[in-house]
């Protein structure tokens, strides 16, 4: 078991040296997984993203806001099932401004600048889901659960 | 892969270790030593990585953080790998390879297998004694198999400890091996060519026979000190010579030596004054100090080993604790009469001598006294529990160990199963027990009466109940409170009444076809030794489970002496200064109990967030799954809290607190292991228990429901209590 004090950099750690993650979302009793590429805020409230709006996860977290992310740094080698971190983030998803120098649209495409022209179509969307809790997975079967507080 | 000696230079250091390396160099300076090959680090690797072996041996080793395992934790890691090595065959590429470089060489004779890992031997680092040797080995089979043993010891529990204390990466740990013609000399011994504790001084020890005894601390040797300067004596020091070792069949036996060799000293001057100018040859050779192993057959010297001398090695070198933990069988036996026949009858005398005082004619000052010198006692058994008891647990796991690598069974904890019918203080006291909540669950009415008017219960059951607290009643059952606190035992009788009894009958049958499966793999000769290590097993078995309870009592005459002393204290006058020494006392009786916190603490480091744990892993100690409310048991009293069908969660269980093991539906412990207390009486019952979570009782409270998987070494909270698997 890690230390308390350890986890929260663990976590950001994760974040920051991952550049792709598994988006769960689903519609009408149909789940289904997609490959993002997120970045988040530095005190880990927030997940951003952006998709196209005619896909099938727009489509889905349209119906339903809540959502779950899988962030994780396997190396797909046994050495994972005692090396491997993996944090889900359970959610809710908002679309947020595109405005230029906005804060969500910083943080992305300072993680992400090849993706600027991604961004800037109309028919792409920036999306943030603000994380009630992450469940943390270490040495394969440890699990520890960090809930964020609502800010006042 | 296979080395011969000529081929070994400073390249290949690293592939066939230190020990093989010092033999070529000894070798190509025309120093006598036994034909020798070796087995280079390749092969291992090879063999580990190609079976899948080097993964199991690491998700195994890493279940737990490497700094927060208990030495018990780290045995039961070591025995399970240890146990995978005995169980995964060679690849033929590697049986072929080894085959075709070692039958030619040696054929049907007998040798010694001995570790050559690289950096086992160096100045500053030794694992003399932490990895294994097998001495007198016949035939391309068993040098193979012993080769496999010899790759394990890799993995031994001393020398993981001895890797964590250095800050060696285990991971990468890689191990050669020698394989030498064994040299059966009428005498033997070391040769330290500068004393550890003293540079002007030569030492050197011999026995009879083979130096195997001299190294496991079996046969004490005789042993000599000269000055560096020319080599004269400065002392004799002559062991009683009673015993040598010499080679038997496959392997080594101790026997009686013969009366010339017990009436004159193993090591003449001639020979005394070759082996130090030996010792001064082998300095020059490789510049500095060696710790050599040497033998003489008829009349000729052959160096066996040679390594430098560690010089980090002072008292207080970890190593001599990890080398404690390797009691050879002939020194457990010498413990287990020393414990037997002295000091348990001792601690019972003393025990029975407090508990027959009468306190309430004590005057004041005399109580006081009384009450330090109690405690005074039970620091002394305090002591001679940690120095003697302790150690003598061992004897289960040197069972183990040979148990395993004789009948290489399927389940490594096999061997607990032929000690478990092993009757003990507490199996004793809780059978009475549960004979007297038999007669509750049979009788309702006895059972109300117990519970609402304890006065009007039959006088049968009354005296019943006389008769087990006057057997139990002086137990320490955690410190504070005791079956003489009646109100506590009666609520527990009753919760025991309601549930069904589990009191697991011994499967004598079972028992019985796994002893007789034991001795078929002995020879006839063995047969004896077979015998004596199973029943040395299962005194150790029974007596760490007894000394505890015998402790027990000392700790509540304790006890009892401070309470009585604190009834005076409420009864008259308050007599603050004696009020205060009460109060340090039981202070100081606790802080002898406790046991170090270890790992983790849950505290909320930050506003903005909180942790909760969720799923948690620890060992799996005892099958099975079982979901229900926590207990956590962080003082005395809760223990006769608990309530039937409740999850027990402590810190570590105690043989004075087995009792309402029948009671719980699983236990939770923060220790950690397979052979403890705790783990052991859950396996007898048949209830689920995982061992060794950190922070187990800050992490759970109690009522919250958990599961504890005792398949898989797994505790996840706030499961739902209803919820079926």
């Amino acid at each position: 078991m890690h230390k308390p004090l350890n986890i929260k950099t663990q976590l950001k750690d994760l974040c920051s040296q991952q550049t792709l993650a598994v988006l769960c979302t689903h519609n009408q009793d149909c789940p289904y997984g997609s490959l993002v590429a997120f970045a988040n805020t530095d005190d880990l409230s927030e997940i951003i993203f952006a998709t196209l709006r005619t896909t099938r996860k727009y489509s889905n977290i349209t119906a339903d806001k809540n959502v779950a992310m899988l962030i994780d740094n396997r190396s797909n080698k046994a050495s994972d099932f005692r090396k491997a971190t993996a944090a889900t983030a359970i959610g809710k998803i908002r679309e947020v401004a595109k405005r230029k120098n906005g804060r969500h649209l910083r943080i992305y495409l300072q993680k992400h600048p090849h993706l600027s022209e991604f961004i800037e179509s109309p028919s792409c969307a920036l999306l943030s889901i603000v994380v009630e809790k992450y469940y943390i997975v270490n040495r394969f079967q440890e699990v520890v659960e960090l809930h964020l507080r609502k800010k006042k | 892969m296979i080395f011969n000696l000529e081929q070994i230079n400073d390249e290949s250091m690293p592939l066939v270790g230190g020990k093989a390396y010092a033999l070529a160099i000894l070798s190509r300076k025309g120093i006598t030593i036994p034909q020798s090959i070796c087995i280079g680090t390749d092969a291992y690797e090879e063999f580990v990585n190609n079976t899948g072996l080097k993964d199991r041996i690491l998700m195994e080793f890493h279940r737990k953080d490497f700094s927060q395992m208990r030495w018990e934790e780290m045995w039961d890691a070591s025995l399970r790998i240890q146990h995978m090595f005995q169980t995964t065959g060679l690849p033929a590429r590697i049986r072929e390879e080894l085959t075709k470089s070692i039958e030619p060489v040696f054929g049907s004779k007998a040798v010694v297998i001995r570790s050559s890992a690289p950096g086992e031997d160096s100045q500053n680092t030794s694992f003399a004694g932490l990895h294994d040797s097998y001495v007198n080995i016949k035939g391309i089979g068993p040098i193979l198999e012993h080769i496999k043993l010899v790759w394990a010891s890799l993995w031994s529990d001393a020398a993981l400890m001895y890797r964590r204390e250095l800050g060696l990466q285990v991971e990468t740990s890689r191990m050669a091996v020698l394989v030498q013609e064994l040299v059966s000399g009428e005498t033997s011994g070391i040769l330290f060519s500068q004393s550890p504790v003293d540079n002007s001084q030569t030492i050197i020890e011999a026995v009879y026979g083979l130096n195997q005894a001299l190294v496991d601390g079996s046969i004490e040797p005789d042993r000599w000190i000269l000055s560096r300067k020319g080599g004269t004596e400065i002392s004799c020091t002559p062991a009683a010579r009673t015993q040598m070792m010499i080679p038997e069949n496959q392997g080594v036996k101790l026997t009686s030596l013969p009366n010339s060799g017990t009436n004159s000293l193993s090591l003449q001057n001639s020979e005394l004054k070759e082996l130090f100018r030996h010792g001064m040859k082998l300095e020059n050779i490789f510049k500095g100090p060696q710790d050599i192993e040497w033998t003489y057959r008829q009349n000729e010297l052959y160096t066996l080993q040679s390594r430098p001398i560690t010089t980090k090695k002072t008292d207080g070198d970890p190593r001599d604790w990890y080398m404690e933990l390797r009691r050879s069988f002939e020194n457990l036996q010498i413990l287990r009469k020393d414990i037997q026949e002295e000091l348990i009858p001792r601690m019972i005398q003393e025990a029975d001598l407090m508990s027959k005082m009468d306190l309430t004619v004590l005057t004041d000052q005399d109580l006081l006294q009384e009450i330090e010198q109690r405690k005074k006692t039970y620091e002394k058994w305090q002591q001679i529990y940690w120095e003697k008891f302790i150690p003598f647990a061992h004897g289960v796991r040197l069972f183990g160990q040979f148990y395993n690598k004789a009948v290489g069974p399927e389940d490594p904890y096999e061997f607990v199963e032929l000690l478990s019918n092993t009757p003990m203080q507490s199996t004793q006291r809780n059978k009475m027990l549960e004979g007297l909540a038999q007669d509750l669950r049979k009788k309702p009415k006895l059972l109300r009466n117990l519970k609402n008017h304890p006065e009007r219960l039959n006088e049968n059951f009354k005296k019943r109940l006389r008769d087990f607290l006057e057997i139990y009643g002086n137990e320490a059952w955690g410190l504070a409170d005791t079956p003489k606190n009646i109100d506590n035992f009666l609520h527990l009788l009753s919760e025991m009444a309601a549930k069904k009894s589990i009191l697991k009958k011994a499967n004598t049958k079972s028992l019985a076809a796994l002893e007789r499966n034991y001795f078929k793999v002995f020879p006839a000769d063995k047969q004896g030794y077979a015998s004596d290590i199973l029943e040395l097993a299962r005194a150790s078995y029974q007596l760490r489970d007894d000394d505890n309870i015998y402790l027990g009592r000392i700790e509540n005459a304790v006890f009892s002496a401070m309470q009585e002393s604190l009834r005076t204290v409420q009864n008259r006058d308050p007599d603050k200064r004696k009020f205060q020494n009460y109060e340090d006392m039981l202070a100081s009786l606790k802080e002898l109990k406790k046991s170090p916190k270890e790992g983790f603490v849950f505290t909320k480091p930050d506003p903005s967030y909180f942790l909760k744990a969720r799923q948690l892993v620890g060992q799996p100690a005892s099958e099975g799954l079982a979901t229900g409310k926590a207990r956590v048991i962080t003082e005395p009293k809760h223990v006769f809290e608990v309530k039937s069908g409740e999850i027990l969660v402590c810190d570590s269980i105690d043989p004075n607190m087995t009792f309402v093991i029948p009671l719980v539906a699983g236990i939770v412990e923060r220790r950690g292991g397979m052979l403890i207390h705790g783990a052991i009486i859950a396996r007898e019952y048949g209830v689920p228990c995982v061992t060794g979570i950190p922070g187990a009782t800050d992490l759970i409270e109690t009522g919250l429901p958990i599961t504890v998987d005792g398949y898989l070494g797994i505790v996840t909270l706030e499961t739902k209590v209803n919820e079926s698997f």
